[in-house]
């Protein structure tokens, strides 16, 4: 942390987006999580996304449950609304929040302990669900806040800060958000904003349960030699499946690659995400296909990245519920009694 | 591009814009802290080291510093260096003590200045505390040169200058021979001095030759004579309706002297626009808030006269045009003439060297121009022992560049008269110290204030209108001062990057207030300018480059508007980033400067 507020003052030469803001508008307060913390280069793209997708603030909300990963929201989109939830909780406050008001856009932000422990239920739920969010898994191996011991998500052989071994099976979170129907499905790592931005942004542009598992070296405790989330393991082992490039409406393509290695895909937004594949074969929306892939992948102790899993016209919560359009306190007191009437029309076809 | 060599001292003391523009390079940053931290004498004392006069400079001085300052590209303006330097002079208290030993003994060699102007009395400053004897003659009956003939004395009190003269003709050793023209170099060569330095300046005042010149002579009066008259008090008074001709800063000396001296219509005339005009912008303005108009595009046709009694000018309208070779020229609108009546003329349309007391056969050579030639690094002229600086040297600058020109003739002459290579320059002094106290502390106040720039109070018109000798600008209180020190960036606490323990976590990128940061390939300097996270089109300014890291990417930082805040160092987790202090201070004359 910084006893410094970040300066108000900006490069005279700073952008704006189509709302006029820079991307400094997008930002939140300054961080207090320790000096080269991956979550805040996570955050960083997160604003970066929002900028760059012209996305008024106030069109979003952050939510978050407890841990490192979930202070973050405080440091990025200061004017969005927020929602600091109970352990493990953000997915069932996040669910309901859609529920009552699908006309904004929902950022779920958690870590490996909120995620794969304590909220291990409320994620699967939530993703099983199809809630129309953007859940991103900040995803350090360790319990930062407690100095260290391994999470759920930590491999099996790696090594702690202190030199002990991890034994037990680690949960892939990508593993368990395909197999539990998640529509978008990425992995991601904090050192790589240049394929961590274009994933935010194709996941705010999805409207169903997008998830974003983002590996993030703890700097303080995962970062070591032995740690198979530090900075130089996970550079030395990241193998991308696909470069993404995201375009918020169709439009000419003008990047010039081989044929047959690039796809187009128009999400339901219209939003438009460039696919240039990397790998050979391998096909974004094939999930059982992905599924083995990434196991294979991870036996072989390479870590795959990149947009894992798309289905580009999912549906969501409310589909399957047949929820009313309005946001609920939109709802006005004739909406809500229909009258007498339509209570007898509506007992009339129960009969 | 080449990663940077950072031991270079010219690099990091290019990113100090302030100290870089200043010809002498004074350490500004270093002592606009010590302002903040209360302890104006020993602001002063960093002054008096690098420029010699602070109290006259934080009153006079060009500025060269405030356009070049970091402030004005980060927010609407710089910092108010030059008046903070007086406020380091208004409070510094009796500096006395901290001033070098007098009666130093003596070295045996003597050296002559021509004129007790700024160049001199440096030259004589950083020669004396050595042992050299120096001889001052001045056709002026009081040491100071320009600084106390032309300068008028609302902007700059009589006090200040007998104060700051006075510690250098204090050091003992110094023979003043006032009131004393020199009128043959030659007959000056013949005595036994060991090194003569000419700092003579630009005596000579450009005239205009129009009709009417001749014949209303008795109220035409050239710029700088004038002034001088003035300050020596010759001349009390003048016409009612004046008109002074030229748009450099002794056209707005001679305006607002005007003005004080009976003028009651004082008119400013200027051939070219307004926005060319020579003169500072602050001194235009200050010559506007006392209510003198200032027209342009007016050039001079003749003087009209009765029987030589003065009448009035005539001016023929012109207008700026491009010729065919983009070059800017003056054409006649072909509107009718403009005549302003008046019953006085200042002329104040340049100053020219002159040496008539230098004669052509004893082996000095001179240029086209009839300027001496000198060697603008040693100002070593074509006789091995006579120097030249300030005006005298390349034609008319300011006090800031006469005092320059002296150390380095100091240095020069000193190195000569210790049989050394005057060709060799002495490197600066550089002390590089980490800022770093703690996690998150610095030795440093690196929480800059976002104000802006505070205005120096002025004294109200109708006092300073009344009397020549009273001061208009009020000069800083220690409030106000302080608040203005809150602004400085601290440019001079440098961002050093340690690329071993870089480990590319992008924390510096993020936080960095500014986006100075880049991690990426590398590439040739223009085309790598232009994909950093900011593109860096401010070419006058360095990129930092480091070599290779680890993903083979480098890191890339544009010195452009670094706040030098630390926050890049503060969210480093290895300290690959700390923020250390250079301070480069100029060698002047002495052992220091010598090889051996």
């Amino acid at each position: 942390m910084s006893y410094l507020p970040k300066p108000k003052f900006r490069h005279p030469g700073l952008p704006k987006n189509k709302l006029g803001y820079t991307r400094r508008d997008y930002e939140g307060t300054v961080s207090t999580l320790c000096a080269g913390c991956g979550h805040d280069s996570i955050s960083a793209a997160i604003i970066q996304a929002c900028y760059e997708l012209d996305l008024e603030p106030h069109r979003l909300a952050k939510l978050s449950g407890i841990g490192c990963s979930s202070k973050t929201p405080t440091y990025f989109l200061g004017q969005s609304h927020g929602f600091n939830s109970v352990h493990g909780r953000m997915p069932s406050v996040l669910t309901g929040a859609n529920l009552a008001n699908r006309d904004l856009i929902y950022l779920g932000v958690s870590g490996d302990g909120d995620s794969a422990s304590i909220g291990l239920g409320q994620f699967a739920h939530a993703i099983r669900r199809g809630v129309d969010m953007v859940y991103v898994v900040e995803n350090n191996g360790v319990y930062g806040l407690t100095k260290g011991q391994f999470s759920a998500t930590a491999d099996a052989g790696s090594k702690s800060k202190w030199g002990a071994d991890n034994n037990d099976s680690p949960i892939d979170m990508v593993a368990l958000a395909l197999q539990l129907g998640a529509t978008y499905v990425a992995r991601s790592f904090s050192g790589d904003k240049q394929q961590l931005v274009p994933l935010i942004k194709g996941a705010l542009g999805h409207r169903g349960a997008a998830f974003i598992d983002c590996i993030s070296p703890c700097v303080a405790f995962n970062n070591h030699p032995g740690s198979t989330k530090s900075f130089d393991y996970v550079r030395e082992h990241n193998e991308a499946v696909n470069a993404l490039d995201y375009m918020p409406v169709r439009s000419e393509i003008t990047a010039d690659y081989p044929e047959g290695a690039h796809e187009q895909v128009t999400q339901h937004d219209g939003s438009v995400l460039n696919l240039y594949k990397l790998a050979a074969d391998y096909d974004v929306h094939d999930r059982i296909a992905a599924m083995t892939y990434l196991q294979k992948k991870n036996a072989e102790g390479e870590i795959a990245t990149g947009l894992l899993y798309l289905d580009p016209s999912p549906k969501d919560l409310h589909a399957h519920l047949q929820t009313v359009e309005a946001p609920l306190n939109h709802l006005t007191d004739a909406d809500l009694i229909p009258g007498a009437a339509a209570l007898e029309k509506f007992n009339a076809a129960r009969r | 591009m080449q990663a940077t060599d950072i031991k270079q001292p010219d690099y990091f003391h290019k990113v100090v814009d302030c100290q870089w523009a200043c010809p002498a390079h004074t350490p500004v940053p270093e002592y606009i802290r010590l302002i903040a931290a209360g302890r104006y004498a020993d602001a002063y004392m960093v002054n008096w080291k690098s420029n010699v006069f602070p109290g006259i400079l934080g009153r006079t001085c060009d500025r060269p510093c405030e356009p070049a300052c970091r402030r004005g590209r980060v927010e609407a303006e710089p910092v108010a260096i030059c008046r903070l330097k007086r406020v380091a002079a208004d409070f510094k208290g009796d500096v006395g003590g901290l001033m070098p030993a007098p009666n130093a003994p003596k070295n045996g060699k003597k050296v002559a200045l021509i004129g007790a102007g700024p160049a001199s009395l440096t030259v004589v400053r950083d020669l004396v505390p050595l042992g050299y004897h120096c001889v001052v003659y001045d056709s002026d009956p009081k040491a100071g040169g320009m600084i106390r003939s032309q300068i008028p004395r609302f902007r700059l009190p009589e006090e200040v200058i007998d104060e700051e003269v006075g510690y250098i003709t204090d050091l003992g050793n110094v023979e003043l021979k006032l009131g004393n023209r020199v009128d043959s170099l030659k007959a000056l060569l013949a005595e036994d001095y060991d090194a003569i330095f000419v700092g003579s300046g630009a005596p000579r005042g450009r005239d205009l030759e129009i009709p009417g010149r001749q014949e209303a002579a008795k109220n035409i009066h050239i710029g700088i004579d004038w002034l001088s008259n003035v300050s020596f008090g010759h001349i009390d008074k003048i016409g009612r309706r004046v008109i002074v001709l030229g748009g450099g800063n002794t056209a707005m000396d001679c305006c607002r002297s005007s003005k004080r001296l009976g003028g009651e219509e004082v008119t400013v005339v200027v051939r070219s626009g307004f926005e060319e005009m020579k003169a500072s912008p602050w001194e235009k303005e200050d010559a506007q808030h006392e209510g003198i108009p200032i027209k342009n595009f007016l050039v001079p046709k003749a003087f009209i006269h009765d029987n030589g009694k003065l009448k009035g000018m005539s001016f023929e309208k012109v207008a700026a045009k491009k010729d065919e070779k983009g070059r800017r020229e003056l054409v006649p609108t072909g509107e009718p003439e403009v005549i302003i009546e008046c019953d006085d003329v200042l002329v104040a349309i340049g100053q020219e060297n002159a040496f008539p007391w230098i004669e052509r056969d004893i082996g000095m050579e001179f240029d086209r121009w009839g300027m001496p030639k000198v060697d603008p690094k040693t100002m070593q002229s074509t006789i091995p022992k006579v120097f030249f600086g300030g005006d005298a040297a390349f034609g008319p600058k300011n006090i800031i560049w006469a005092v320059a020109h002296g150390h380095d003739a100091a240095i020069s002459i000193d190195k000569m008269l210790n049989g050394e290579d005057l060709s060799v320059r002495p490197p600066p002094g550089v002390t590089v110290a980490s800022q770093k106290m703690g996690i998150h502390e610095w030795s440093y106040d690196n929480d800059i204030s976002a104000a802006l720039r505070n205005k120096v109070p002025w004294r109200d018109l109708g006092t300073t209108l009344k009397d020549i000798k009273v001061e208009v600008e009020l000069g800083f209180d220690a409030k106000l001062g302080y608040a203005e020190t809150q602004r400085c960036l601290n440019c001079d606490v440098q961002t050093v990057f340690a690329r071993n323990l870089c480990i590319e976590c992008d924390a510096c990128v993020d936080i960095c207030p500014v986006d100075c940061i880049t991690f990426t390939a590398n590439g040739e300097e223009d085309e790598l300018r232009g994909r950093l996270t900011q593109p860096a089109m401010n070419k006058t300014q360095d990129l930092y480059i480091s070599d290779v890291l680890k993903t083979g990417r480098i890191m890339a930082k544009d010195e452009d508007v670094c706040l030098h805040c630390g926050l890049c160092a503060e969210r480093c987790p290895t300290g690959a980033w700390d923020m250390q202090k250079f301070l480069i201070e100029m060698t002047h004359a002495g052992a220091a400067c010598r090889s051996r």
